[in-house]
Protein backbone atom coordinates (compact mmCIF):
# COMPACT_ATOMS: atom_id res chain seq x y z
CA UNK A 1 0.00 0.00 0.00
CA UNK A 2 1.55 3.02 -0.89
CA UNK A 3 0.06 5.98 1.02
CA UNK A 4 1.86 8.84 -0.40
CA UNK A 5 -1.13 9.30 -2.39
CA UNK A 6 -3.16 10.50 0.23
CA UNK A 7 -0.57 12.90 1.83
CA UNK A 8 -0.29 14.23 -1.51
CA UNK A 9 -4.35 14.67 -1.89
CA UNK A 10 -4.59 15.50 2.12
CA UNK A 11 -6.00 18.86 1.01
CA UNK A 12 -8.94 17.19 -1.41
CA UNK A 13 -9.94 15.03 1.94
CA UNK A 14 -10.13 18.02 4.29
CA UNK A 15 -12.36 19.32 2.08
CA UNK A 16 -14.48 16.73 1.56
CA UNK A 17 -14.85 16.31 4.99
CA UNK A 18 -15.53 19.87 5.46
CA UNK A 19 -18.35 18.92 2.77
CA UNK A 20 -19.53 16.21 4.98
CA UNK A 21 -20.02 18.22 7.89
CA UNK A 22 -21.51 21.20 6.13
CA UNK A 23 -24.26 18.72 4.46
CA UNK A 24 -24.49 17.15 8.34
CA UNK A 25 -25.18 19.84 10.05
CA UNK A 26 -27.30 21.91 8.07
CA UNK A 27 -29.74 18.88 7.43
CA UNK A 28 -30.26 17.66 10.60
CA UNK A 29 -30.46 21.37 11.70
CA UNK A 30 -33.72 22.01 9.12
CA UNK A 31 -34.51 17.67 9.65
CA UNK A 32 -35.14 18.63 13.86
CA UNK A 33 -36.88 22.25 12.38
CA UNK A 34 -39.31 19.84 10.63
CA UNK A 35 -39.04 16.80 12.67
CA UNK A 36 -40.37 18.24 15.51
CA UNK A 37 -43.52 19.72 14.75
CA UNK A 38 -44.35 16.68 12.40
CA UNK A 39 -44.50 14.73 15.81
CA UNK A 40 -47.27 16.77 17.68
CA UNK A 41 -49.01 16.65 14.50
CA UNK A 42 -48.70 12.84 14.05
CA UNK A 43 -50.70 13.35 17.85
CA UNK A 44 -53.14 15.52 16.49
CA UNK A 45 -56.93 14.64 17.41
CA UNK A 46 -57.70 15.66 13.47
CA UNK A 47 -58.00 12.69 10.95
CA UNK A 48 -56.95 14.40 8.16
CA UNK A 49 -53.55 15.77 10.07
CA UNK A 50 -52.65 12.50 11.80
CA UNK A 51 -53.30 10.40 8.48
CA UNK A 52 -50.83 13.66 6.49
CA UNK A 53 -47.91 13.33 9.14
CA UNK A 54 -48.15 9.57 9.17
CA UNK A 55 -47.90 8.74 5.71
CA UNK A 56 -45.15 11.80 5.54
CA UNK A 57 -43.50 9.62 8.27
CA UNK A 58 -43.85 6.37 6.39
CA UNK A 59 -42.70 7.40 3.21
CA UNK A 60 -39.73 8.77 4.48
CA UNK A 61 -38.46 6.03 6.44
CA UNK A 62 -39.99 3.21 4.34
CA UNK A 63 -38.03 4.29 0.98
CA UNK A 64 -33.96 4.24 0.73
CA UNK A 65 -32.67 7.53 1.11
CA UNK A 66 -31.00 7.37 -2.66
CA UNK A 67 -34.78 6.86 -3.89
CA UNK A 68 -35.67 9.94 -2.09
CA UNK A 69 -32.55 12.45 -3.47
CA UNK A 70 -32.75 11.05 -6.64
CA UNK A 71 -36.21 11.70 -7.27
CA UNK A 72 -35.60 15.27 -5.80
CA UNK A 73 -32.64 15.77 -8.19
CA UNK A 74 -33.06 13.74 -10.80
CA UNK A 75 -37.26 13.32 -10.78
CA UNK A 76 -37.86 16.90 -10.81
CA UNK A 77 -36.60 17.77 -13.98
CA UNK A 78 -39.11 15.78 -15.47
CA UNK A 79 -41.77 18.24 -15.05
CA UNK A 80 -41.81 21.51 -16.82
CA UNK A 81 -43.29 23.22 -14.14
CA UNK A 82 -40.73 22.79 -11.92
CA UNK A 83 -38.36 23.94 -14.78
CA UNK A 84 -40.24 27.17 -15.25
CA UNK A 85 -40.80 27.35 -11.71
CA UNK A 86 -38.51 29.96 -9.75
CA UNK A 87 -37.83 27.26 -7.59
CA UNK A 88 -35.44 25.43 -10.04
CA UNK A 89 -32.68 28.05 -9.06
CA UNK A 90 -32.44 25.98 -6.43
CA UNK A 91 -33.12 22.23 -7.20
CA UNK A 92 -30.34 22.63 -9.93
CA UNK A 93 -28.10 22.58 -7.56
CA UNK A 94 -26.90 19.37 -6.52
CA UNK A 95 -26.23 20.75 -2.96
CA UNK A 96 -29.76 22.06 -2.37
CA UNK A 97 -31.15 18.86 -2.95
CA UNK A 98 -28.80 16.60 -0.75
CA UNK A 99 -29.89 18.71 1.73
CA UNK A 100 -33.45 18.67 0.83
CA UNK A 101 -33.84 15.07 0.94
CA UNK A 102 -31.43 14.57 3.98
CA UNK A 103 -33.04 17.29 5.82
CA UNK A 104 -36.68 15.45 5.20
CA UNK A 105 -35.15 12.01 5.69
CA UNK A 106 -34.12 13.23 9.30
CA UNK A 107 -37.39 15.04 9.86
CA UNK A 108 -39.23 12.02 9.63
CA UNK A 109 -36.78 9.37 11.90
CA UNK A 110 -37.06 12.63 14.28
CA UNK A 111 -40.51 12.91 14.54
CA UNK A 112 -40.99 9.25 14.74
CA UNK A 113 -38.24 9.56 17.84
CA UNK A 114 -40.11 12.40 19.91
CA UNK A 115 -43.50 10.97 18.90
CA UNK A 116 -42.09 7.82 21.16
CA UNK A 117 -41.12 10.08 23.79
CA UNK A 118 -43.87 12.19 24.04
CA UNK A 119 -46.00 9.67 24.65
CA UNK A 120 -44.26 7.82 26.72
CA UNK A 121 -44.37 11.69 28.83
CA UNK A 122 -44.68 10.38 32.63
CA UNK A 123 -48.70 10.87 33.41
CA UNK A 124 -47.33 12.33 36.87
CA UNK A 125 -45.30 15.45 35.04
CA UNK A 126 -48.75 16.56 32.76
CA UNK A 127 -50.77 16.42 36.31
CA UNK A 128 -48.39 18.09 38.27
CA UNK A 129 -48.73 20.90 35.41
CA UNK A 130 -52.47 20.93 35.52
CA UNK A 131 -52.02 21.33 38.85
CA UNK A 132 -50.11 24.36 38.69
CA UNK A 133 -52.96 25.86 37.08
CA UNK A 134 -51.17 26.27 33.67
CA UNK A 135 -53.21 25.87 30.35
CA UNK A 136 -52.92 23.18 28.37
CA UNK A 137 -50.82 24.76 25.76
CA UNK A 138 -48.50 26.01 28.60
CA UNK A 139 -47.90 22.55 30.25
CA UNK A 140 -47.37 21.50 26.52
CA UNK A 141 -44.34 23.86 25.53
CA UNK A 142 -43.30 24.21 28.98
CA UNK A 143 -43.21 20.76 30.61
CA UNK A 144 -44.17 17.96 27.90
CA UNK A 145 -42.03 18.84 24.85
CA UNK A 146 -38.74 19.54 27.07
CA UNK A 147 -39.06 16.39 28.53
CA UNK A 148 -39.92 14.31 25.75
CA UNK A 149 -36.99 16.01 23.84
CA UNK A 150 -34.70 15.64 27.12
CA UNK A 151 -35.94 11.56 27.15
CA UNK A 152 -35.23 11.68 23.42
CA UNK A 153 -31.53 12.37 23.11
CA UNK A 154 -29.97 9.23 23.11
CA UNK A 155 -31.95 7.54 20.42
CA UNK A 156 -31.54 10.95 18.60
CA UNK A 157 -27.49 10.60 18.70
CA UNK A 158 -27.69 6.93 16.75
CA UNK A 159 -29.81 9.00 14.12
CA UNK A 160 -27.62 11.94 13.71
CA UNK A 161 -24.46 8.92 13.11
CA UNK A 162 -26.60 7.41 10.44
CA UNK A 163 -27.33 10.60 9.36
CA UNK A 164 -23.78 10.89 8.81
CA UNK A 165 -23.40 7.55 7.10
CA UNK A 166 -26.10 8.95 5.09
CA UNK A 167 -24.73 11.69 3.96
CA UNK A 168 -22.56 9.38 1.43
CA UNK A 169 -25.96 9.56 -1.15
CA UNK A 170 -24.61 13.24 -1.85
CA UNK A 171 -21.44 11.52 -3.64
CA UNK A 172 -23.85 10.35 -5.77
CA UNK A 173 -24.93 13.70 -7.09
CA UNK A 174 -21.69 15.13 -8.31
CA UNK A 175 -20.67 16.74 -4.56
CA UNK A 176 -16.87 15.81 -3.84
CA UNK A 177 -17.42 14.64 0.20
CA UNK A 178 -15.73 12.09 1.46
CA UNK A 179 -16.81 9.20 0.14
CA UNK A 180 -16.65 11.56 -3.89
CA UNK A 181 -12.76 12.22 -2.85
CA UNK A 182 -12.31 8.49 -1.80
CA UNK A 183 -14.13 7.55 -5.30
CA UNK A 184 -12.11 10.29 -7.31
CA UNK A 185 -8.61 8.98 -5.83
CA UNK A 186 -9.72 5.59 -6.73
CA UNK A 187 -10.96 6.14 -9.67
CA UNK A 188 -7.51 8.34 -10.61
CA UNK A 189 -4.74 5.78 -9.22
CA UNK A 190 -6.56 2.82 -9.23
CA UNK A 191 -5.65 2.14 -5.36
CA UNK A 192 -9.20 1.42 -3.46
CA UNK A 193 -7.24 0.31 -0.22
CA UNK A 194 -5.59 3.78 0.00
CA UNK A 195 -8.99 5.97 -0.96
CA UNK A 196 -11.29 3.96 1.23
CA UNK A 197 -9.48 3.37 3.78
CA UNK A 198 -8.44 6.64 4.35
CA UNK A 199 -12.09 7.65 4.23
CA UNK A 200 -13.70 4.96 6.55
CA UNK A 201 -10.97 6.24 9.31
CA UNK A 202 -12.54 10.01 8.85
CA UNK A 203 -15.96 8.89 9.11
CA UNK A 204 -14.64 6.73 12.40
CA UNK A 205 -12.95 9.74 13.47
CA UNK A 206 -16.62 11.74 12.62
CA UNK A 207 -18.41 9.26 14.28
CA UNK A 208 -16.57 9.20 17.58
CA UNK A 209 -16.59 12.87 18.10
CA UNK A 210 -20.41 13.06 17.44
CA UNK A 211 -20.63 9.82 20.34
CA UNK A 212 -18.14 11.64 22.27
CA UNK A 213 -20.57 15.05 22.37
CA UNK A 214 -23.90 13.11 22.85
CA UNK A 215 -22.44 11.71 25.51
CA UNK A 216 -21.64 14.95 27.18
CA UNK A 217 -25.28 16.54 26.08
CA UNK A 218 -26.55 13.31 27.66
CA UNK A 219 -24.69 13.70 30.83
CA UNK A 220 -26.24 17.16 31.40
CA UNK A 221 -29.12 17.21 30.35
CA UNK A 222 -30.55 13.61 31.32
CA UNK A 223 -28.70 14.08 34.59
CA UNK A 224 -31.91 14.32 36.59
CA UNK A 225 -32.95 10.61 35.28
CA UNK A 226 -29.89 9.08 36.23
CA UNK A 227 -29.95 11.16 39.68
CA UNK A 228 -29.30 8.30 42.58
CA UNK A 229 -28.53 5.73 40.20
CA UNK B 1 -47.95 -9.02 -19.10
CA UNK B 2 -45.57 -6.26 -18.42
CA UNK B 3 -45.31 -5.25 -22.09
CA UNK B 4 -46.83 -1.95 -22.34
CA UNK B 5 -46.67 -1.66 -18.81
CA UNK B 6 -43.95 1.90 -17.68
CA UNK B 7 -43.22 2.55 -21.53
CA UNK B 8 -42.37 -0.89 -21.88
CA UNK B 9 -39.74 -0.58 -19.00
CA UNK B 10 -42.11 -3.46 -16.82
CA UNK B 11 -40.50 -6.10 -17.42
CA UNK B 12 -36.81 -4.67 -16.93
CA UNK B 13 -37.76 -3.48 -13.67
CA UNK B 14 -39.43 -6.24 -12.80
CA UNK B 15 -35.93 -7.80 -13.31
CA UNK B 16 -34.28 -5.83 -11.01
CA UNK B 17 -36.86 -5.63 -8.13
CA UNK B 18 -36.28 -9.81 -8.53
CA UNK B 19 -32.69 -9.46 -8.26
CA UNK B 20 -33.01 -6.81 -5.25
CA UNK B 21 -35.25 -9.61 -3.59
CA UNK B 22 -32.49 -12.33 -3.49
CA UNK B 23 -29.77 -10.20 -2.74
CA UNK B 24 -31.63 -9.01 0.29
CA UNK B 25 -32.99 -12.30 1.12
CA UNK B 26 -29.34 -13.79 0.88
CA UNK B 27 -27.29 -11.04 2.94
CA UNK B 28 -29.96 -11.51 5.33
CA UNK B 29 -29.66 -14.88 5.60
CA UNK B 30 -25.54 -14.57 6.28
CA UNK B 31 -26.00 -11.73 8.09
CA UNK B 32 -27.94 -13.92 10.77
CA UNK B 33 -25.43 -16.41 11.07
CA UNK B 34 -22.23 -13.43 11.48
CA UNK B 35 -24.32 -12.43 13.60
CA UNK B 36 -25.29 -15.38 15.67
CA UNK B 37 -21.22 -16.37 15.35
CA UNK B 38 -20.43 -12.59 16.65
CA UNK B 39 -22.90 -12.97 20.30
CA UNK B 40 -21.67 -16.10 21.13
CA UNK B 41 -18.03 -14.61 20.49
CA UNK B 42 -18.81 -11.34 23.06
CA UNK B 43 -20.52 -13.89 25.39
CA UNK B 44 -17.86 -16.63 25.47
CA UNK B 45 -15.56 -15.50 28.00
CA UNK B 46 -12.92 -15.81 25.74
CA UNK B 47 -10.68 -12.60 25.95
CA UNK B 48 -9.16 -12.49 22.25
CA UNK B 49 -12.55 -13.55 21.06
CA UNK B 50 -14.21 -10.96 22.75
CA UNK B 51 -11.45 -7.79 21.44
CA UNK B 52 -12.24 -9.46 17.91
CA UNK B 53 -15.62 -9.09 17.86
CA UNK B 54 -15.71 -5.52 19.16
CA UNK B 55 -13.22 -4.06 17.09
CA UNK B 56 -15.53 -5.93 14.07
CA UNK B 57 -18.45 -3.88 15.53
CA UNK B 58 -16.70 -0.93 15.95
CA UNK B 59 -15.41 -0.42 12.44
CA UNK B 60 -18.52 -1.76 10.96
CA UNK B 61 -20.22 1.05 13.10
CA UNK B 62 -18.24 3.58 12.45
CA UNK B 63 -18.02 3.83 9.07
CA UNK B 64 -20.82 4.27 6.13
CA UNK B 65 -22.40 1.60 4.27
CA UNK B 66 -21.42 3.02 1.00
CA UNK B 67 -18.10 3.26 1.78
CA UNK B 68 -17.73 -0.10 3.29
CA UNK B 69 -19.19 -1.63 0.13
CA UNK B 70 -16.89 0.17 -2.33
CA UNK B 71 -13.70 -0.84 -0.24
CA UNK B 72 -15.08 -4.81 -0.49
CA UNK B 73 -16.08 -4.38 -3.95
CA UNK B 74 -12.43 -2.23 -5.24
CA UNK B 75 -10.30 -3.85 -2.25
CA UNK B 76 -11.77 -7.24 -3.30
CA UNK B 77 -11.02 -7.00 -6.76
CA UNK B 78 -7.09 -5.79 -6.56
CA UNK B 79 -6.69 -8.48 -3.61
CA UNK B 80 -8.10 -11.39 -5.56
CA UNK B 81 -5.99 -10.57 -8.30
CA UNK B 82 -3.02 -10.33 -6.53
CA UNK B 83 -3.32 -13.69 -4.82
CA UNK B 84 -3.76 -14.88 -8.36
CA UNK B 85 -0.49 -13.25 -9.87
CA UNK B 86 1.60 -14.56 -6.86
CA UNK B 87 0.35 -18.19 -7.64
CA UNK B 88 1.99 -17.53 -11.00
CA UNK B 89 -1.66 -17.58 -13.15
CA UNK B 90 -1.88 -14.92 -15.69
CA UNK B 91 -5.38 -14.45 -15.45
CA UNK B 92 -7.82 -11.26 -14.57
CA UNK B 93 -10.56 -11.85 -12.15
CA UNK B 94 -13.13 -10.42 -12.07
CA UNK B 95 -15.48 -10.21 -8.82
CA UNK B 96 -19.35 -9.89 -9.58
CA UNK B 97 -21.42 -7.25 -7.88
CA UNK B 98 -23.83 -9.73 -6.78
CA UNK B 99 -20.94 -11.72 -4.92
CA UNK B 100 -19.69 -7.94 -3.78
CA UNK B 101 -22.97 -6.61 -2.64
CA UNK B 102 -24.38 -9.76 -0.47
CA UNK B 103 -20.59 -9.75 1.06
CA UNK B 104 -20.64 -6.31 1.92
CA UNK B 105 -24.06 -6.26 3.32
CA UNK B 106 -23.60 -9.69 5.42
CA UNK B 107 -20.54 -8.47 6.99
CA UNK B 108 -22.18 -4.69 7.85
CA UNK B 109 -25.33 -6.24 9.41
CA UNK B 110 -24.33 -9.28 10.25
CA UNK B 111 -22.78 -6.67 13.39
CA UNK B 112 -26.00 -5.19 14.28
CA UNK B 113 -27.62 -8.61 14.06
CA UNK B 114 -24.69 -9.05 16.80
CA UNK B 115 -25.56 -6.84 18.93
CA UNK B 116 -29.37 -7.75 18.67
CA UNK B 117 -28.13 -11.40 19.48
CA UNK B 118 -26.33 -10.58 22.09
CA UNK B 119 -29.13 -8.77 23.97
CA UNK B 120 -31.99 -11.65 22.89
CA UNK B 121 -29.08 -14.01 24.62
CA UNK B 122 -29.07 -12.14 27.71
CA UNK B 123 -32.87 -11.92 27.90
CA UNK B 124 -33.11 -15.90 28.25
CA UNK B 125 -33.53 -16.71 31.79
CA UNK B 126 -29.78 -18.48 32.68
CA UNK B 127 -32.22 -21.36 34.55
CA UNK B 128 -32.69 -22.73 31.35
CA UNK B 129 -29.20 -23.42 30.39
CA UNK B 130 -28.12 -24.80 33.82
CA UNK B 131 -31.06 -27.05 33.08
CA UNK B 132 -29.48 -28.21 30.02
CA UNK B 133 -26.15 -28.78 30.97
CA UNK B 134 -27.63 -30.17 34.44
CA UNK B 135 -29.35 -32.63 31.39
CA UNK B 136 -25.55 -33.44 30.40
CA UNK B 137 -26.43 -31.31 27.29
CA UNK B 138 -22.80 -29.97 25.84
CA UNK B 139 -22.33 -26.49 24.69
CA UNK B 140 -23.42 -27.48 21.18
CA UNK B 141 -26.33 -28.96 21.68
CA UNK B 142 -27.42 -26.40 24.58
CA UNK B 143 -26.70 -23.97 22.09
CA UNK B 144 -28.77 -25.37 19.60
CA UNK B 145 -31.60 -26.68 21.25
CA UNK B 146 -32.14 -24.47 23.77
CA UNK B 147 -30.65 -20.61 23.77
CA UNK B 148 -31.24 -20.29 19.72
CA UNK B 149 -34.74 -21.38 19.93
CA UNK B 150 -35.72 -19.29 23.05
CA UNK B 151 -33.52 -16.24 22.18
CA UNK B 152 -35.22 -15.72 18.91
CA UNK B 153 -38.39 -14.24 20.74
CA UNK B 154 -36.77 -11.64 22.19
CA UNK B 155 -34.35 -10.87 18.80
CA UNK B 156 -37.26 -10.76 16.82
CA UNK B 157 -37.97 -6.90 16.88
CA UNK B 158 -34.59 -6.12 16.80
CA UNK B 159 -33.98 -8.49 13.59
CA UNK B 160 -37.11 -6.85 12.07
CA UNK B 161 -35.42 -3.72 12.26
CA UNK B 162 -32.35 -4.47 11.13
CA UNK B 163 -34.02 -6.82 8.08
CA UNK B 164 -35.75 -2.70 7.05
CA UNK B 165 -32.56 -0.95 7.28
CA UNK B 166 -30.65 -3.56 5.08
CA UNK B 167 -33.46 -3.68 2.55
CA UNK B 168 -33.15 0.33 1.95
CA UNK B 169 -29.49 -0.41 1.77
CA UNK B 170 -29.21 -2.75 -1.25
CA UNK B 171 -30.09 0.33 -2.94
CA UNK B 172 -26.25 0.89 -3.16
CA UNK B 173 -25.63 -1.91 -4.78
CA UNK B 174 -26.50 -0.25 -8.41
CA UNK B 175 -23.54 2.11 -7.57
CA UNK B 176 -21.17 -1.38 -8.30
CA UNK B 177 -23.01 -2.00 -11.69
CA UNK B 178 -25.19 -4.54 -10.16
CA UNK B 179 -28.64 -4.83 -12.67
CA UNK B 180 -30.76 -3.88 -9.68
CA UNK B 181 -34.60 -2.07 -9.92
CA UNK B 182 -32.30 1.10 -8.92
CA UNK B 183 -30.49 0.93 -11.66
CA UNK B 184 -33.01 -0.39 -14.05
CA UNK B 185 -34.82 2.87 -12.98
CA UNK B 186 -32.36 4.80 -13.40
CA UNK B 187 -31.74 3.35 -17.41
CA UNK B 188 -35.02 3.73 -17.93
CA UNK B 189 -35.70 7.40 -16.65
CA UNK B 190 -32.59 8.21 -18.86
CA UNK B 191 -34.65 6.46 -22.24
CA UNK B 192 -37.99 7.58 -21.93
CA UNK B 193 -36.83 11.42 -19.86
CA UNK B 194 -39.30 10.74 -17.02
CA UNK B 195 -36.92 9.55 -14.15
CA UNK B 196 -39.83 11.06 -11.69
CA UNK B 197 -42.01 7.99 -12.83
CA UNK B 198 -39.10 5.27 -12.50
CA UNK B 199 -37.63 6.57 -9.03
CA UNK B 200 -41.10 7.10 -7.62
CA UNK B 201 -41.53 3.29 -8.71
CA UNK B 202 -38.90 2.21 -7.18
CA UNK B 203 -40.00 4.21 -3.77
CA UNK B 204 -43.44 2.02 -4.19
CA UNK B 205 -41.85 -1.30 -4.76
CA UNK B 206 -39.25 -0.71 -1.55
CA UNK B 207 -42.50 0.86 0.79
CA UNK B 208 -44.19 -2.56 -0.70
CA UNK B 209 -41.45 -5.09 0.24
CA UNK B 210 -41.29 -2.94 3.60
CA UNK B 211 -45.32 -3.26 4.50
CA UNK B 212 -45.38 -6.82 3.45
CA UNK B 213 -42.10 -7.83 5.41
CA UNK B 214 -44.04 -5.90 8.71
CA UNK B 215 -46.99 -8.39 8.37
CA UNK B 216 -44.66 -11.17 7.90
CA UNK B 217 -42.84 -10.07 11.06
CA UNK B 218 -46.15 -9.94 13.12
CA UNK B 219 -47.23 -13.64 12.35
CA UNK B 220 -43.56 -14.47 13.08
CA UNK B 221 -43.30 -12.89 16.43
CA UNK B 222 -47.17 -14.69 17.36
CA UNK B 223 -45.79 -17.89 16.83
CA UNK B 224 -42.91 -17.34 18.44
CA UNK B 225 -44.64 -16.27 21.47
CA UNK B 226 -46.69 -19.45 21.95
CA UNK B 227 -46.76 -20.39 25.07
CA UNK B 228 -46.32 -16.75 26.40
CA UNK B 229 -49.03 -14.64 27.75
CA UNK B 230 -49.19 -11.22 26.59
CA UNK B 231 -48.97 -8.38 28.88
CA UNK B 232 -47.00 -10.31 31.67
CA UNK B 233 -43.95 -8.47 32.50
Amino acid sequence: MDFSIITENYLLYLKGMGVTLQVLFVSTAIGSAIGIPVAVLMLSANRAIKLSSYSFVTFFRGTPLVIQLFLIYYGLGQFAFVRESFAWILLEKPFFCAVLALALNNAAYTAEIVRGALVATPHGEIEAAHALGMSRYQSFIRIILPSALRRSIPAYSNEVIFMLHGTVVVSLVTLYDITGVARFINSRYYSPYEAFITAALLYMVITFCLIAIFKQIEKRGLAYLTHGR
Amino acid sequence: MFENFLYGYGYQMWLGAQITIILSLTALFFSIVIGLVTALAKLSGKRYLLYTATCYTTIIRGVPDLVLMLLIYFGGQVLVNSLVAKLGYNTYINISPFLAGTVSLSFIFGSYMGETFRGAILSVPKGQLEAAYAHGLTYMQTTIRILIPQMIRYAIPGISNNWQVLMKTTAFVSIIGLEDIVRKASLAGNSTAKPFLFYITVALFYLAFTLASMVLIYYLEKKYSRGYKAGIL
